[in-house]
C-alpha cells in the first residue's frame, strides 16, 4: 500500500479545521480521483502527501522516496526550454548528463512532444506545457504521482485530449495518482475510485468504484456522473444556512 | 497493475462523439499523437521573421542631429561669450587636439578600465552577498535597511574618507567605485528574488533541490531579470561615482582619467576640455548601455516571453 491516511487532520494557526479525521488508503498502480467543492481541502490534503506542508493530527504513510507533483498551472521555469527543464527535474535526482540527454528525450515522446523540445515555455500552448508539467513530473521516477487540478485552466477539446493521453499513460508507467479535481465528469473518466472530500472541514464521505464499462458506455457513466453529481450538492447545500 | 488493453474502438461512434468528457475519445495512441499534433499546430504561433528595424537606428541619430543644429544655432547668436559657450564646432575641434596629443585615448582608457574592474569585483562581492541576505530571514531584516540607506547615500560623500584612509591612490578610487555599486547590485538581485513567483521554490522542492541547489538553479536564473536592472545601475553608480573620485582626487599616483581631464578644464578655465570631457563621459555611458547591457536585457526578456508589445 503505497499510501495510508489514517485520522488526518489540519487546522491553519486557530482556525476552523481544514481536514478533519480523513481516512484512506491507496493501492499500488492505483487511480484515484479526490472530489470537492472549492475549499474543502483537497489541495491541502495533496501538499501534505507531498510533504509540502505537515498534518497538525493524525498519521500518514507515503512512499520513502516521497511523490512526483504536477501543479495546476505548467509551473516551467521559463528560462529553461521544454527539454530543460525536464532535464532539471533529472539534474536534481542525480542522473548523470549522458543520460539525462536521453532520458528527457523519451519523456518528451512519451508526451508526443518530440519535435517541441527546444521551445520555450511561452512559444508553447496550454495544452503543450501541461503535457511538459506531465513528462517533467514523470522524469522524477517516484511511484507516486499527486496531480493537483493539472487540466482545469485548458480549453474543452485540449482537456478531453489529455484525459486520453493521462489514462495511456498512467498504464504505460504503472504509477499511482492521485488526482485533484472540482469536475465531477473529470474524476468518472479518469479515477479507478472516486474519493467525495466535504467540505469546512475536509473530510472523506462517500466513495464510488469507476469500472472498465463506465470508460466505454457513455449511458453508465453518464448515470454514475449523476449520481455523484447529486452527492456533492447535498455537501455543498449543508453550507446554505 | 492497470495494464489490460481493452479493444476501445467497440463503443459505438456515435456516443462517443457525444459524450466525448466523459468516456475514452480517442480510437488509439496513434489517433491521439495525430490529434495532438494538429491541435499543438492550431495553438502555437507561427515563427515571426527578425528584420533590422531602420527606425531604431535613424531616430536617435535625428534626436542627437536636431539637439547639435540648436546648440550651434544658440551660440551663432552671441547671446554669450564664446569661450563661456564654445559651440559643437569648437568642441569638436578640442576632441581633434586631445586625440592628436594622446591624451584623450589615455584618459578613456583609465577611465573604462578602473570602471569596468571595479564593477567586475562588485558584481562578485555583491551577488554571494545579495543572494545570502534574500534568503536567510534574520539577516536580511538585521542588515536590508543599511543595505537600502548606502545605495541612497551619494558614494562622492566617501571620497574624503577614502582619502585620509588610502591617500591619493588607486585604492582611493576603487573604494568609492565599490561604496557606489555594491549596495545597488545587492538592491538589484534582492527585489528580483522578491518577485519570483512562490510556486518556483514549491516546484524546486518538489523536485528534490537542496537549499543550494534551490538558490543556484531555480532562485538565481528566476531572478535574473532583477539582477540585471540591478547591475545595470551597479554599472551607472560606479560610472559616476569613479567620475567624482577623479575630479576631487588628482595628483599622486592617480592616472590621468575623464574626471581628471575634466578637472584639468576647470583649471585652465578652457570651457572646451570641460565640454569635450563632458561629453566623452556620456558618450562612454551610452555605448556600454547599447554594446552590453540593451543586447543582454533584450535577449534575457525575449527569451522568457516578456517583450511582446513592449516599446523596446
Amino acid at each position: 500500500m503505497p499510501v495510508v491516511l489514517e485520522h488526518l487532520g489540519k487546522r491553519f494557526g486557530a482556525g476552523a479545521p481544514v481536514l478533519d479525521d480523513v481516512n484512506a488508503t491507496i493501492g499500488q498502480g492505483e487511480f484515484v480521483a479526490l472530489l470537492g467543492a472549492s475549499g474543502c481541502g483537497k489541495s491541502t490534503l495533496l501538499n501534505i502527501m507531498a510533504g509540502l506542508e505537515a498534518p497538525t493530527s493524525g498519521a500518514l504513510e507515503v512512499p520513502s522516496d516521497g511523490a512526483a507533483f504536477m501543479f495546476q498551472d505548467a509551473a516551467l521555469f521559463p528560462w529553461l526550454t521544454a527539454r530543460e527543464n525536464i532535464e532539471l527535474a533529472l539534474k536534481l535526482r542525480g542522473v548523470g548528463k549522458s543520460d539525462r540527454r536521453v532520458r528527457a528525450g523519451e519523456l518528451l515522446d512519451l508526451v508526443h512532444l518530440g519535435g517541441a523540445g527546444d521551445k520555450r515555455p511561452h512559444e508553447l500552448s496550454g495544452g503543450m506545457r501541461q503535457r511538459v508539467s506531465l513528462a517533467r513530473s514523470l522524469a522524477q521516477d517516484r511511484q507516486l504521482l499527486l496531480m493537483d487540478e493539472p487540466f482545469a485552466a485548458l480549453d474543452a477539446i485540449t482537456r478531453d485530449l489529455l484525459h486520453d493521453e493521462l489514462e495511456r499513460i498512467w498504464k504505460e508507467t504503472g504509477r499511482t495518482i492521485v488526482f485533484v479535481t472540482h469536475n465531477v465528469r473529470e474524476a468518472v473518466r479518469l479515477g479507478q475510485r472516486v474519493l467525495l472530500l466535504s467540505s469546512r472541514p475536509g473530510r472523506v464521505v462517500r466513495e464510488w468504484h469507476v469500472s472498465e464499462e463506465h470508460r466505454t458506455d457513455a449511458g453508465l457513466a453518464g448515470q454514475l456522473t449523476g449520481e455523484i453529481t447529486t452527492r456533492l450538492r447535498e455537501e455543498i447545500r449543508r453550507h446554505a444556512k | 497493475m492497470p495494464s489490460n488493453q481493452l479493444p476501445v474502438a467497440e463503443a459505438p461512434a456515435e456516443a462517443r462523439k457525444v459524450h466525448a468528457a466523459l468516456t475514452r475519445s480517442s480510437t488509439g495512441k496513434e489517433d491521439l499523437r495525430e490529434l495532438e499534433a494538429g491541435l499543438d499546430s492550431l495553438q502555437s504561433d507561427s515563427i515571426r521573421k527578425v528584420r533590422i528595424d531602420w527606425s531604431r537606428i535613424l531616430l536617435p541619430v535625428a534626436a542627437l542631429a536636431v539637439l547639435i543644429i540648436l546648440w550651434q544655432l544658440y551660440v551663432s547668436l552671441g547671446f554669450k561669450r564664446r569661450d563661456v559657450v564654445p559651440g559643437p564646432l569648437d568642441v569638436i575641434g578640442q576632441v581633434g587636439i586631445l586625440w592628436g596629443e594622446g591624451k584623450l585615448q589615455e584618459a578613456v582608457w583609465t577611465s573604462l578600465q578602473r570602471g569596468v574592474v571595479g564593477f567586475l569585483i562588485s558584481v562578485v562581492i555583491a551577488t554571494p552577498v545579495g543572494l545570502v541576505l534574500a534568503q536567510v530571514a534574520p539577516l536580511r531584516r538585521a542588515f536590508g535597511p543599511l543595505i537600502s540607506g548606502l545605495q541612497v547615500l551619494p558614494s562622492v560623500a566617501w571620497v574624503p574618507a577614502a582619502i585620509l584612509w588610502f591617500g591619493i591612490t588607486d585604492a582611493t578610487v576603487y573604494f568609492v567605485v565599490f561604496m557606489g555599486a555594491i549596495p545597488s547590485i545587492i538592491n538589484g538581485l534582492i527585489s528580483g528574488v522578491d518577485q519570483i513567483p512562490p510556486q518556483y521554490r514549491s516546484v524546486g522542492k518538489v523536485l528534490g533541490a537542496s537549499r543550494l541547489q534551490l538558490a543556484l538553479q531555480i532562485i538565481l536564473p528566476a531572478a535574473l531579470p532583477g539582477y540585471l536592472g540591478g547591475l545595470k545601475q551597479g554599472w551607472a553608480f560606479s560610472w559616476r561615482s569613479l567620475m567624482a573620485a577623479e575630479i576631487i582626487a588628482v595628483g599622486g599616483t592617480i592616472g590621468f582619467g575623464l574626471g581628471s581631464m575634466l578637472d584639468q578644464g576647470r583649471v585652465l578655465s578652457d570651457m572646451t576640455i570641460v565640454m569635450s570631457a563632458i561629453l566623452l563621459i556620456l558618450a562612454v555611458g551610452i555605448l556600454i548601455e547599447l554594446l552590453v547591457f540593451a543586447p543582454v536585457e533584450k535577449r534575457l526578456l525575449r527569451r522568457r516571453g516578456l517583450l511582446a508589445g513592449s516599446t523596446r
